[in-house]
């Protein structure tokens, strides 16, 4: 497709990849409108984006160096009478900020260090016997196609350091084989690193789209199965659901009773106490005759508000927590096996399967206005063709300046680890964990902490990837490494511990998405803007918005009706009918032959994928 | 539009289902015609095998068929070697699994895989384990999958340590699940047998305990008394928890025996009662004729091995050998093997919970229970006071506390009766709703239970043999049914019931005062008649 120019005429041209942006190609898509999808970027998903190990440490070496000088062409040949331009910019300017990359695995496979020598050689014969499995094992992994199927099974196998007998003694001792940041290269494409960190509540509206327009059937997802936070020091396990608060240790019978008395009556959204109308929410927890330790449960990690949020607001986010839990597991949360990335994916391929074109390192220099309408007729791509449109969706970060002008841009800090075990290891080690730590605990702003272990297929089995993220104060680095040296085992802890070592992170500032409205400032008003990831933990804000400037292009359609199954497509040329009849005579002649339905899946499956080469990866 | 994707409309799929259900229904029949004639014939070929298969498929609760597969099974049996036998069986237990998608709850499939199972050369039980996994996975109460996971546990020897943890684990999952529950009160006392140096021995333990005691050490009972409080602290409407709890507290085993011998020399009677209903022989005759003699009687229960010995002295017209109701459990066979201290502390902790849920009915119960095992007579106030709360919170059931009550109430005045050593037995005024305990009033002459809300006195009346008075005024009773074969009754008060007559049923004001004609009532017919001659 490279050479073809472009059709020169679409309904929607879609600059950006990021999540709104994908919603609203698909959307659009799906009720019959040409959508035309480009990104300058050579990746999906523009910071919602998921990466490998590999493919990261280009991307921030790209961030590094700052972005490509733009030659300043001159488009003016191409307008017409009354028109005007308005040119865009590089997204990736002023996005990212403060990259700090800290790495701590040892550079090569060492064996054992130094101070293991002493070990009985039984021991050390185990070891080199391991390791053989290990290599060999690693070897078989590459044999096997990069198939995203491929399964962790194999994968768990060679953590033979973790039945290495020296383990036992303490995650600190030498004797534990470290994961070498060569062996991060090499299995670098088991991680799917996540530029953003964020859940699915069950109940969401990212679920509910998922669901309502069948884009769920491209992808799969992992309940996170435990709640944890971070209090006087100690990491504790929330009891959210029943099952939680019957297993807990930590609390009495009597607080059981309290807290689930207390969350029964918040699901039933009874009258709220008026007397609370214009009280703190904690105010309002302190006054239920709940003991400190359930308060804290209950702001900080299950309604997940500060201090000074008014108490409905504090009830309502409770209520939404509450109501995600049990839909599908004992937490509230689901996150999408190999990365969020997938996500603004999925809906790019349902667009691609309903007749979205997509280009990637395809871009829009500038956009054509009818000065008098004040309207956008056409974009001038990358290329320098007129593409005419009648509505152009853009993502916030190539309008550069303009977006930003009146609000002061504010920023989220990350941080990324790879960690060797996790925060608070259990009998199973595929533990997704959400960890909230309050504000003032350790950092300034309250902290949010999503670890995952590798059979979510986003980092490689023996390691954790750990995303932390919270707004900033100052730069990720200095919001951020002091909870890490804290929680972690890094070479600048104080005092050593039985903590997971850090093998590698990455800490930056990500502009925060969480900018009202989607009208720039002074674009013409067929002109709508996405704003980027924001920082809280689910994908409301995103959602709501694709939705919005779907109904600001089509007032009159339905948003994301459900996708039909193939089966039920009327393909071009061929009349409903006899097709019908021909396709159940064949099917008759199979279910003779087998007897059975299942073979009816099976079709189903093969006529599915005639649709999906449309997809321009 | 332009552009959008076609699709075909409502009427048009509905259309298409509509045939393909006509065409699917066609070869359901076919196959099924054909199934049954070649069972007719005895053909038990490999098409009968494939023809069967399809059905089932479709169809898992088709019980003919199963059968006429496990016919034709057995028949490849004979003509087959094990290795192929083998392969055979396993191909059966995957398209059994298929079965089971369509319906886990089949009673024909899963039937028929235990049969399977059972007759496979080289069963594998890890898997037939993990199949059960899956299924209670999806569905914890999935009753079929309990039967057939116990099966291969039994089959397969699976240790019953790690039959608990898997019962920890649904527990953990889900606690609102008697299935998991009950199992563990078959395999704690297997694990944690009670050992019987440990703890206060029950005061009928004489008897040696047998091998099939469902007592639990108490070391592991205290933990699972931990476990079950933390299930209905979490959530107390969850009946399972309360269940098991009821069976941690302990049922004791009522030991047989003959609770009491009565003899009565001018009525040459012997009243015997027993631990429960028996039959018996007949007195052999002449065996208290002697006016004057000594007689030494043994009742001899052979069925549960025990005796009473009863002795009728010389001078003396009647005579009886008996256990007494104040012995510490008669009364709390509910839960009574626990130690005091135990139930005390049980009771403290579901008092916590009642003050937190004061109307939650299986807490209220549950606390009246304890306090029954601990001391009747003592909370009898309190327990009043709870099972009107009962009541009210608890409509739908109320008259089966007011029962339960009644009971409770009987056992304590029983209690009160032989702490005072008289043959008086009086319940008045106590919203009395059924008579029961009624064998150990073997030896009362008058009893009153006026002002009570009794509906009739039931046939079981006739075990008080050495009644004279029976006082029941201000009752509802409507039949006498109970009065039948009271030899030595001589007043009956029964003013204001509602007694029906069985030849005319008309409702009738009954004033039998004391000291009227006394009314010997040989038979039911003569107090039919008084009715009828006093209206």
């Amino acid at each position: 497709m490279a050479a073809e120019d472009l059709p020169s005429e679409f309904d929607v041209v879609i600059l950006g990849t990021g999540l709104a942006e994908s919603v609203v190609a698909a959307a659009c898509s799906r009720v019959g409108q040409r959508v035309l999808h480009l990104d300058r970027r050579s990746y999906y998903a523009a910071n919602w984006a998921s990466f490998t190990f590999n493919a990261l440490l280009t991307w921030i070496q790209e961030q590094q160096e700052g972005p490509q000088p733009e030659q300043g062409k001159d488009w003016s040949s191409l307008l017409n009478d009354g028109e005007e331009l308005i040119h865009l910019s590089n997204p990736d300017l002023d996005s990212i900020t403060n990259i700090q990359v800290l790495s701590y695995a040892s550079e090569e496979d060492e064996e054992v260090p130094d101070t293991a020598k002493e070990e009985t050689s039984a021991n050390s014969q185990l070891e080199a016997e391991s390791t053989g499995s290990r290599e060999e094992e690693s070897a078989e992994a590459e044999e096997e196609s990069a198939e995203a199927e491929a399964t962790n099974t194999k994968g768990e196998e060679p953590e033979v350091d973790q039945s290495h007998p020296g383990a036992s003694s303490g995650p600190s001792e030498p004797t534990r084989k470290k994961i070498s940041y060569a062996q991060l290269l090499k299995e670098g494409r088991r991680f799917n690193i996540d530029l953003v960190s964020k859940l699915l509540f069950s109940r969401g509206s990212l679920v509910d789209l998922l669901i309502r327009s069948n884009v769920s059937r491209y992808t799969e997802f992992k309940n996170v199965t435990r709640i944890l936070t971070y209090r006087h020091g100690n990491l504790q396990q929330v009891p959210c659901s029943r099952a939680d608060v019957f297993a807990s240790r930590q609390l009495s019978v009597v607080e059981k009773r309290k807290l689930m008395r207390f969350l029964t009556s918040c699901i039933e959204e009874t009258e709220m106490d008026q007397a609370y109308s214009s009280q703190p929410y904690s105010k309002y927890l302190q006054d239920q005759q709940l003991g400190e330790n359930l308060q804290h449960f209950l702001l900080h990690s299950i309604a997940m508000v500060t201090e000074d949020t008014p108490t409905e607001a504090g009830l309502a986010s409770t209520r939404h927590f509450l109501r995600s839990l049990g839909r599908y597991g004992n937490s509230p949360f689901l996150f999408p096996v190999y990365g969020l990335g997938e996500i603004p994916q999925c809906f790019c391929r349902m667009s691609a399967v309903f007749g979205g074109i997509y280009c990637l390192r395809h871009s829009v220099s500038c956009l054509i206005v009818d000065k008098d309408a004040n309207r956008c007729k056409a974009v001038i791509d990358s290329r320098g063709q007129r593409i005419s449109c009648s509505h152009f969706v853009v993502e916030d970060g190539y309008l550069g300046s303009r977006s930003s002008v009146t609000t002061p841009t504010r920023l989220l800090s990350r941080a990324i680890l790879i960690t060797d075990s996790s925060v608070l290891p259990s009998d199973s080690e595929q533990q997704v964990s959400m960890v909230t730590i309050p504000p003032g605990e350790v950092c300034q702003s309250a902290v949010k902490m999503v670890e995952l272990c590798s059979s979510t297929m986003t980092c490689m089995p023996g390691t954790y990837l750990v995303h932390l993220t919270c707004q900033s104060v100052g730069s990720a680095f200095e919001d951020l490494s002091q909870l890490v040296t804290k929680m972690f085992q890094t070479p600048e802890s104080q005092e050593p511990g039985g903590r997971p070592s850090v093998l590698w992170s990455l800490y930056f500032n990500m502009a925060d998405g969480s900018v009202p409205g989607v009208e720039g400032q002074g674009l013409p008003s067929n002109v709508h803007v996405c704003s980027g990831p924001e920082g809280s933990l689910d994908h409301e804000h995103s959602i709501k918005q694709a939705e919005l400037i779907f109904q600001r292009i089509l007032p009159d359609e339905e948003f994301c009706p459900p996708a039909p199954n193939p089966e039920d497509i009327i393909y071009d040329g061929e009349s409903p009918t006899p097709s019908a009849e021909e396709d159940s005579v064949k099917e008759a002649g199979q279910q003779e032959e087998s007897g059975g339905d299942l073979k009816e899946a099976g079709q189903q499956e093969e006529s599915g994928g005639d649709l999906n080469p449309q997809l321009d990866q | 539009m332009h552009g959008r994707v076609k699709v075909k409309t409502t009427a048009q799929q509905e259309e298409e289902k509509r045939k393909e259900r006509e065409k699917k229904l066609k070869i359901y029949v076919a196959a099924r015609d054909a199934c049954f004639s070649k069972r007719k014939e005895g053909v038990c070929d490999d098409e009968a095998l494939q023809l069967t298969q399809q059905l089932l498929s479709s169809n898992p609760d088709f019980a003919t068929l199963w059968n006429y597969r496990r016919e034709i099974l057995m028949h490849l049996e004979t003509v087959k070697d094990r290795d192929e036998m083998q392969n055979i069986y396993e191909a059966e237990l995957s398209f059994l699994e298929a079965c089971l998608k369509v319906n886990p709850k089949s009673y024909g499939s899963w039937h028929h895989r235990g049969w399977v199972s059972a007759r496979l050369p080289r069963p594998d039980w890890a898997r037939e384990l993990s199949l059960c996994d899956r299924c209670l996975s999806l569905d914890d109460r999935n009753f079929h999958c309990w039967d057939y996971r116990r099966m291969v546990v039994k089959v397969s020897g699976v240790p019953v340590d790690q039959e608990l943890e898997f019962s920890d684990r649904l527990i953990g999952s889900n606690f609102s699940n008697y299935s998991s529950w009950h199992y563990r009160s078959t395999l704690l006392p297997l694990l944690h047998p009670q050992t019987p140096e440990a703890g206060q021995e029950p005061p009928h333990a004489s008897s040696p305990r047998g091998p099939q005691s469902h007592r639990v050490c108490e070391e592991q009972l205290l933990k699972e008394y931990e476990l079950v409080q933390n299930a209905f602290f979490t959530d107390p409407n969850d009946q399972s928890a309360w269940f098991y709890y009821r069976w941690l507290l302990g049922r004791a085993e009522r030991e047989e025996t003959v609770s009491c011998v009565y003899v009565s020399r001018e009525d040459e009677r012997v009243a015997v009662a027993f631990s429960r209903p028996v039959n018996i022989c007949d007195l052999p005759p002449g065996t208290i004729n002697d006016v004057a003699n000594e007689h030494n009687l043994t009742v001899h229960w052979t069925g549960s091995h025990t005796h009473r010995d009863c002795a009728l002295y010389t001078g003396r017209v009647e005579s009886w050998c008996r256990d007494t109701a104040t012995d510490q459990e008669l009364f709390r066979s509910e839960l009574s093997v626990e130690k005091t201290s135990v139930l005390q502390s049980e009771l403290q902790s579901v008092k916590q919970l009642q003050e937190l849920e004061p109307l939650n009915k299986w807490c209220l119960l549950t606390i009246i229970l304890l306090m029954r095992a601990l001391d009747p007579l003592g909370y009898e106030k309190e327990t009043l006071a709870h099972f009107q709360t009962l009541k009210q919170v608890d409509s739908m059931r109320s008259e089966y506390y007011s029962d339960l009550c009644s009971k409770f109430m009987i056992e304590n005045t029983i209690l009160k009766m032989e702490y005072a050593e008289v043959r008086v037995f009086s319940i008045t005024d106590r919203n009395l709703t059924s008579l029961c305990h009624l064998d150990q009033l073997l030896l009362v002459t008058h009893i009153n239970l006026s002002s009570n809300r009794l509906q009739r006195l039931p046939p079981q009346f006739a075990m008080l043999q050495c009644l004279e008075v029976l006082e029941a005024d201000n009752n509802f009773l409507e039949n006498l049914e109970g009065v039948y074969h009271l030899p030595r009754l001589q007043e009956v008060s029964l003013k204001n019931n509602s007694i029906l007559s069985c030849r005319c049923s008309f409702r009738a004001q009954i004033s039998v005062s004391s000291g009227t004609p006394v009314l010997g009532i040989g038979s039911f017919c003569d107090l039919c008649s008084y009715l009828a001659a006093y209206k």
